[in-house]
């Protein structure tokens, strides 16, 4: 965790993507045109989110294994990090929606349903805040992160297939693989989706370790 | 520090207004240009999100630090 080599990939990564994202060339497309280039930045926001998200329930797992105090605030600040992602994603969504789609939110079951996942993370961090008992509330939480992160899965990536959506690869629309026919945003999309998962993992582990002192303190 | 916020959200009501009519200068743009200024305004709300959260986490060892 201390070692700072992935820390330097990270952001190397997400450097060549916002430089990459801005000047490769992109296919001509009918109303997307530039703004296609929004792949780079708002879809890694999400994956980012996911893997926070992951790396919090893994740690939930652990916490009702073996008991330990560190795996409750490992899952509490990966929630935290990806919580901030998965805002972002939203906002920047929205502003890519408004101008592509007509409406900021329009109402798209896959919006709907990321703000449902992200509100089922909020009621985890209120939830902690209401439960006063150090180890009480670690369990509690750690059952509730169980359970959220099957549904965050279900609420992002199997009922919009399911529906009518304007998300790509979503309702019957074709992904995004149907848009990138010379693979040339292949070539900046996995590495921004890498990068941003790396710092995202950074900030993670950065939170902890403010959350470490501040036990320490106290 | 009041009247500041209520002088910001003030603004913020009438930039509501501004944003009614369909044509106004910001909105022009950034359809115009083949839209790549959603994807720059994209960018610029990634960046100030993650700096604010920098603050944030600053604000956190500012307490640390005031306690040692």
């Amino acid at each position: 965790m201390y070692k700072s080599w992935w820390k330097i990939l990270g952001a190397v990564l997400v450097v060549y993507s916002t430089v990459f994202g801005f000047l490769s060339s992109v296919p001509a497309l009918p109303i997307l045109h530039q703004s296609i280039r929004n792949l780079y930045f708002h879809v890694p926001m999400w994956f980012s989110m996911i893997v926070l998200f992951s790396v919090s329930v893994f740690h939930s797992i652990k916490y009702l294994n073996g008991n330990h105090e560190t795996d409750d605030r490992k899952a509490v600040q990966s929630v935290n990090a990806g919580v901030v992602f998965g805002i972002l994603g939203i906002i920047t969504g929205a502003v890519w929606a408004k101008f592509t789609w007509g409406q900021a939110w329009s109402f798209d079951v896959k919006q709907n349903f990321a703000a449902i996942a992200l509100l089922l993370y909020f009621a985890y961090l209120i939830l902690r805040n209401a439960i006063d008992e150090e180890q009480k509330r670690a369990k509690i939480s750690a059952i509730y992160n169980i359970f959220a992160f099957p549904m965050m899965v279900v609420l992002l990536f199997v009922l919009p297939r399911l529906s009518d959506s304007l998300h790509p690869g979503n309702g019957g629309n074709p992904g995004f693989n149907a848009y990138d026919l010379d693979s040339h945003m292949r070539m900046v999309f996995y590495p921004a989706c890498l990068g941003w998962i790396l710092i995202g993992y950074w900030i993670y582990t950065i939170l902890f370790r403010v959350s470490s002192l501040e036990k320490n303190k106290i | 520090m009041k009247r500041l916020i209520t002088t910001v959200l003030m603004l913020m009501v009438t930039m509501q207004l501004f944003a009614q009519s369909q044509d106004s200068a910001v909105v022009q743009t950034l359809e115009g240009s083949e839209k790549i200024y959603v994807v720059v305004v994209c960018v610029g709300i990634i960046l100030l999100g993650l700096l604010f959260f920098l603050f944030s986490i600053e604000r956190r060892l500012k307490k640390l630090e005031k306690k040692s």
